[in-house]
């Protein structure tokens, strides 16, 4: 056959596909690929908390204050794991309200063998309600860090509880569930707003209703293992490839693209808050590495599944030079004792990403049946795009601030919020627990 | 009889062991300690945030020698000890009134 023969067939051939394409996605069915890899991607974003969260985060607290820690992650999956098919599924993923779901989904109802969402209309249900149970729990799990070292664990079970309901399940119907914000054209692929935004200023608000830990500024707070650590950020960063790459929904080229940013920007971010310690303070330390590690991770999360590679490799670097500003002078300047720096990466990271997103966002990464032109961003000549990120940050993090200030308030009213001082001296683990490590 | 106390680097506790063995010193006890003479200590930078972290790990050793061996036993521990650098540690010695190997019910330099 001829070169020009050969060129009519695969002309012919893509635009069958061109045609047909649209018509497959309206019929909602089943597929074994994306299921298998929306069952694993559910695993390891699971595994983000537990252990990657959790041992990410107590090997930054010290010795005293470890098992507390974990405990929070451990707590945090269990309680929002059941509510989440309790309700917290409808009411985030079902109906098209503009603010909040419906209640079609309540004890699961209706999601039986065959049940497909149109939300994701190749896997089962089930999976798809499993996939977003595993980013609620990382969520709460991440306010927790910046009130590590002091706040009791009754008190954060019962925020835990209602901090979800109240909101992050409307956050999230908002952006990914048909509500106002997704409406309004927002692009946050995996949760630059949903998880990061929402849980930086969350973090930060109950930051300053706590209260700074004793000793803060004056006393040696250094974490007690920092290999700990290290290995939470390694299970984080390999959970992220199921966070931003599952975010596609699918086994599909726009999955691998997402998780080729995701991957680029964590390795930008690390190269990039050691080489500005290294500069200001002489040594590139292991904390730092995996600070802009997870920065990036962070911040290229609303961004991947829209972004190029190496539009993830700026992000990366961006993510890596503005946190670490966040986490070495703004909180020193503002004087409030974020102890893990939920604000400072993930707050930070989560508005730089999802308006960096509005930058970058190129039209031939985001191309489905459903949105046959794409999103472009402001690079791609569509400079409205940065205004509707800005709004949906604003959004996102004005409920947050709002809501985790007065659930905060009234859990205080009923459940001390902060440990007593004897009790934060003694370390939380032994006086919340009855354990303590040797 | 003379109760030997040296604070010293712990890297050097093997080499120091060794040179006490070859005098024919039988035992010691060793704690991990912590604490700064002249050398200060060091800090620590996380996140922005910098702890002076005053008290540094060393090893205390302490051997319980005959009066006529005390000397020998310094200087080998002295010489072993020793890099020459700030921080290579202290050596105390004071008299010894009693001893007992708790076994035996032997006294004094029998029981050392």
């Amino acid at each position: 056959m001829s070169g020009r023969a050969w060129r009519r067939v695969v002309g012919t051939a893509l635009a069958l596909c061109a045609t047909v394409s649209p018509a497959l996605a309206q019929t909602p069915k089943i597929d074994g690929a994306d299921t298998a890899w929306m069952i694993v991607a559910t695993g390891i974003v699971l595994m983000m908390t537990l252990p990657g969260l959790a041992l990410f985060y107590a090997g930054m607290v010290r010795k005293k204050n470890v098992l507390a820690t974990m405990a929070q992650s451990l707590a945090a999956t269990a309680i929002v794991s059941i509510l989440w098919v309790m309700v917290g599924y409808s009411l985030a993923f079902t109906g098209d309200g503009a603010l909040i779901g419906t209640l079609d989904r309540i004890f699961l109802a209706g999601i039986g063998m065959d049940a497909i969402s149109p939300l994701a209309p190749t896997i089962p249900e089930a999976l798809f309600m499993l996939y977003q149970m595993t980013f609620a729990i990382i969520t709460v799990a991440l306010v927790a860090g910046s009130v590590a070292d002091r706040m009791r664990f009754s008190a954060f079970v019962a925020f835990s509880a209602l901090w979800l309901i109240v909101v992050y399940v409307p956050i999230a119907h908002w952006v990914w569930g048909n509500g106002f914000l997704g409406t309004a054209g927002l692009l946050d692929f995996a949760g630059g707003t949903v998880v990061h935004v929402n849980a930086g200023v969350a973090g930060l608000v109950a930051a300053l209703v706590v209260g700074a830990r004793r000793g803060y500024g004056s006393e040696n707070l250094a974490p007690f293992d920092l290999s700990m650590a290290v290995v939470g950020t390694g299970l984080l960063w390999i959970g992220w490839f199921g966070f931003n790459g599952g975010s596609a929904l699918g086994a599909n080229s726009r999955a691998v693209m997402a998780i080729t940013a995701t991957h680029l920007a964590a390795c930008a971010g690390a190269l990039t808050w050691i080489a500005l310690e290294w500069r200001m303070r002489g040594k590139p330390s292991v904390l730092g590495m995996i600070s802009g590690a997870v920065a990036g991770l962070g911040t290229i999360t609303p961004a991947s599944g829209f972004v190029l590679p190496w539009h993830a490799v700026i992000i990366g670097i961006v993510a890596g030079s503005v946190c670490f500003w966040a986490c070495t002078w703004l909180k020193l300047r503002f004087k409030y004792d974020d102890s893990l720096d939920v604000f400072g990466v993930h707050g930070i990271g989560g508005v730089t990403g999802t308006l960096l997103a509005g930058v970058f966002a190129a039209a031939a990464v985001s191309i489905s049946p459903a949105a046959p032109a794409g999103f472009p961003g402001l690079l791609e000549g569509n400079p409205r795009q940065l205004l509707i990120q800005l709004f949906g940050v604003l959004a996102t993090g004005a409920w947050s601030a709002i809501g985790t200030l007065v659930l905060l308030k009234l859990v205080d009213r009923v459940l001390p919020l902060r440990a007593s001082p004897e009790d934060e001296l003694a370390g939380l683990d032994i006086t919340l627990h009855g354990e303590a490590l040797q | 009889m003379k109760l030997i106390v040296a604070i010293i680097k712990p890297f050097k506790l093997d080499d120091v062991r060794e040179a006490l063995n070859r005098l024919g010193v039988n035992g010691m006890t060793v704690s991990e300690v912590k604490g700064y003479g002249r050398q200060k200590g060091h800090t620590e930078i996380y996140r922005g945030a910098e702890y002076v972290v005053s008290f540094l790990p060393k090893v205390r050793i302490e051997v319980a020698v005959p009066s006529e061996q005390a000397d020998r036993v310094i200087e080998a521990l002295s010489t072993a000890a020793r890099t020459g650098q700030i921080g290579d540690g202290k050596i105390f010695v004071t008299p010894l009134d009693h001893a007992v190997r708790i076994r035996t019910g032997e006294t004094d330099s029998d029981a050392l």
